[in-house]
This record gives C-alpha cells, structure tokens and sequence, in this order.
C-alpha cells in the first residue's frame, strides 16, 4: 500500500466539510525509526465526544498531539474550523492551545509551585486576560467541580482524584471548543475515575465542547459517542460507512 | 442465584407476609421482570419445609387467611453461610464465539471481522449501560456497573483473541 504523498491538499476554507470542527487526513509521523503515526484520519463535531481507542503504543497519544497542535505531522492536514493548522505560524497555534483548545493528561501537568487556583487559571492568564477575573473564573471552575477546597493548596497536597479534577477545572477554564484528553483516568482508582468522567462529561455537554478522549479502557470510552480505533498508526472506524 | 436464600435474606428484617416479600423484592430486584406470587410461595414452601422459617402468626382477614413467616435460627446460619460462600466464577465467554472464529479460521474466512463485529457491538452495548447507570439511581448504577466489567472482560478477551489470531489459526489449520 503506497502512503506516501497520495493525500489530496487540504480543501480550501470556504469548501465545505459540513459541520465539522476538526479534520484531519493522511497524518504520518515518524521518531527516527520508529513510525508512530501511518495514515491516520479523524473528524469531530462540535459538542462531540469521540474516543480513541488502541493497544499501548499503537499511535493514540502522537494522533493526540498532532490534532491539538502540539507537534507537526510529517504528512497529511489537519483543518480546525476550516483553517490549515499546518499553515498556521507557531504563535497562532499556541494561541490555539490556550484558547480554543484544551488538555487534560493522565497526570503530571499542573505547575507544583503554583497553587491549584493559581494552575487553574493560567491559561486565562496567558491569554492576558486579568488576575481579578482570571482568579473568578478559574474559582467557579473549582467550585463546578467540586475541588474549591483545594484552591489555596499546591498540586502535590492534594489527592489523585482532586489533582484531575483541578486538571479538568484548567482544562475547561478558557471554554475550549476541543478538550484533548489523553489517558485522563489512567492513574485513578475506579470510584475516583467515575467521578471525573461524569464531570467530564457533563461539563463537556454543559458548554458544548467537542471531547477528543484517548483511552486504552473500554469502560471509560463508553462514555463517547463513538470510537475510533488505531492500529500500528493507523484510525480505524468502527461506524459503518465513516471515513477511516 | 437461589431465590429461596433471598426471600431468605428479606426475612431477617422481621417476619413478613407473602405479599411483602413480593413487593420489597420488586422493588430492589425486580427491574427487569416483577415477581409471581406463585414464586414466592414455593421459595416460602421449601424454607418451611427445612425448618429455615416458620409461621408467626395467621390472620384471618375477609379474604384467605393469611401467614407471616419469620427467619429461625437455623435460617440465619444458612443465610451466614451462603452470603459467606463464593458464587462459581461463570462462564461468560460465549463458547459460540469460540466456534465461529474457529470455523472461521478453518474456512480461510476473515476471522478477524468476527472478533471486530463483536467488539463494536460489546461497545455499543456498554455505551448503552453507561447511559443508564448516569441516568439512574444507585441500585440501578450499580447492577449496569456489573454488567459493564463482564462486558470489559469480554472485550479483553475479544483484543486478545484478535492480537493471537495468526498463532491461533497456524495451530488451528494444522
Ligand atoms: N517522542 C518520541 N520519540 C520516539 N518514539 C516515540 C515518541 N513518541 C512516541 N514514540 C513511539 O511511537 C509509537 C506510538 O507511540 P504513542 O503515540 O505514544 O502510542 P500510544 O499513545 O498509543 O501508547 C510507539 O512505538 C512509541 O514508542
Ligand atoms: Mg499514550
């Protein structure tokens, strides 16, 4: 099978992709050897929940990054709201990822020293938005998640299932149109990984976010809509008749 | 599952009539299918009939007459014992499934659709569960939670099945 350079362009923004938020088409990605992503493709509507799915090492995380911008395929196109994240300068992307999208991993990315309301608000605050009302709403966030107890403490003070709650809470403070979500329950016990999916999922709905969720557990991707499997870098659709 | 050890077990909250224990069984067990009252009289009959309830009293109302039965002793040591008891592991893996991949490998057939066709539909079913575990109230939460980790299992097997399946069919079509 010939992958390589056989991916039509991106179409151009005003053509039409439906409704659809995010596309994506024909994404390699190699590290050295290693070919982590094949011919991947994805699509996602806005409000929608999809959930990667695959073996540990199967290409879940890079597809991940590369959808959020995070790093550059090697080939293919991604397109948000009709416009090429390829073309993008790295400034615009960056502004993407404190704005229109989010991030929730498995663990590990809150700031230590600051403390979890100062973490929840950052993004906001990198968006120059001001400490008065950047500090309101990162605590509103706590609060709808149940964690404001935890607004004055550092991230390594509190729980497992606290520290991804507050994650969650900074995830969504900017009101992102995508939350990515790698893995975000892999290190919680099950009564603490229920209760971040239900919030996830009812703040998701709530407002309207798309939710890209990458899991390897079947029982956190029925919380999704649908699912997409990948296979040694390659997306798979279990719908019959979607784009795969 | 033995009906009669949970008419059993309803009875250790204090005696009851017949048609108590129907109405507290369909209220915490009966999501599915409620109750015959024919049911709950042969469970009644054959805990009488070992000694592990007794009749504590009869009314003799306008209608048939009618018995409460309580708990006795020897009722609660066999209650103690079977809630101590540990249910046989079942066999969830659907045998079916077995044959048809096999057959499948057999006939040069592609037996990984058959393994594919199943896990989308074990997943449709658990995004169904988790549905109505998030819409119910906890008892129904967590009879979808048991559901949902045999569903889970399954599909570990299913994944498993899917990553041995060169293995399975070189040993298969030997
Ligand atoms: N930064 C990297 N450097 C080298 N290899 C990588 C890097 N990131 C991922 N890989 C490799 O790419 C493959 C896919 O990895 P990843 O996308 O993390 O899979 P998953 O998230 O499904 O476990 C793996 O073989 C992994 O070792
Ligand atoms: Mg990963």
């Amino acid at each position: 099978m010939s992958a390589a350079g056989t991916e039509a362009p991106p179409p151009a923004a005003d053509e039409a992709l439906g409704g659809t938020l995010l596309a994506a088409r024909g994404l390699a990605k190699s590290f050295g050897p290693t070919t982590a992503l094949e011919r991947a493709s994805f699509d996602i509507d806005p409000g929608e929940m999809v959930a990667v799915m695959g073996a540990s090492g199967s290409g879940k995380t890079t597809l991940l990054h590369c959808l959020g911008g995070i790093i550059a395929p090697d080939r293919g196109w991604i397109l948000y709201e009709g416009r090429d994240l390829g073309a993008m300068s790295e400034s615009e992307r960056s502004g993407l990822r404190c704005g229109d999208f989010g991030f929730l991993f498995q663990s590990g990315g809150l700031v230590p020293e600051l403390s979890c309301l100062e973490n929840t608000a950052l993004p906001l605050r990198l968006n120059g938005v001001g400490r008065r009302t950047a500090d309101a709403r990162a605590r509103e966030r706590l609060e709808s998640l149940d964690v404001d107890g935890t607004a004055h403490q550092r991230p390594g003070e509190v729980s497992g299932g606290e520290y991804q709650r507050v994650s969650l809470a900074r995830a969504l403070v900017a009101e992102p149109a995508i939350l990515f979500a790698d893995e975000p329950t892999g290190a919680l016990d099950s009564l603490n990984e229920e209760k971040v999916m239900r919030l996830l999922v009812d703040a998701a709905r709530r407002s309207n976010t798309a939710v890209v969720l990458v899991t390897h557990e079947a029982r956190v991707a029925a919380y999704a809509d649908r699912e997409v499997t990948v296979r040694d870098g390659r997306t798979r659709d279990l719908a019959p008749g979607a784009a795969g | 599952m033995s009906f009669a050890h949970t008419v059993l077990g309803l009875l250790e909250n204090g005696p009851a009539h017949g048609y108590d224990l129907k109405r507290v069984y369909d209220q915490h067990f009966g999501q599915d299918r409620p109750l015959h009252y024919g049911q709950v009289y042969a469970a009644l009959a054959r805990l009488l009939k070992k000694g592990l309830i007794e009749v504590a009293g009869t009314e003799q109302g306008d209608g048939p007459e009618r018995k409460r039965y309580a708990i006795t002793d020897s009722g609660v040591t066999d209650l103690h014992t079977w809630l101590g008891t540990p249910e046989a592991p079942q066999q969830y893996l659907q045998s079916t499934l077995y044959t048809k991949v096999v057959l499948a490998l057999l006939a040069g057939r592609p037996a990984a659709d058959v393994l594919e066709v199943q896990r989308s539909a074990h997943l449709k079913s658990m995004r169904e569960l988790t549905r109505r575990k998030t819409e119910g109230d906890l008892a129904e939460h967590l009879i979808c939670d048991h559901a949902l980790f045999h569903l889970e299992a399954d599909l570990r097997w299913l994944e498993l099945t899917a990553a041995r399946l060169d293995e399975l069919a070189t040993e298969v079509n030997r």
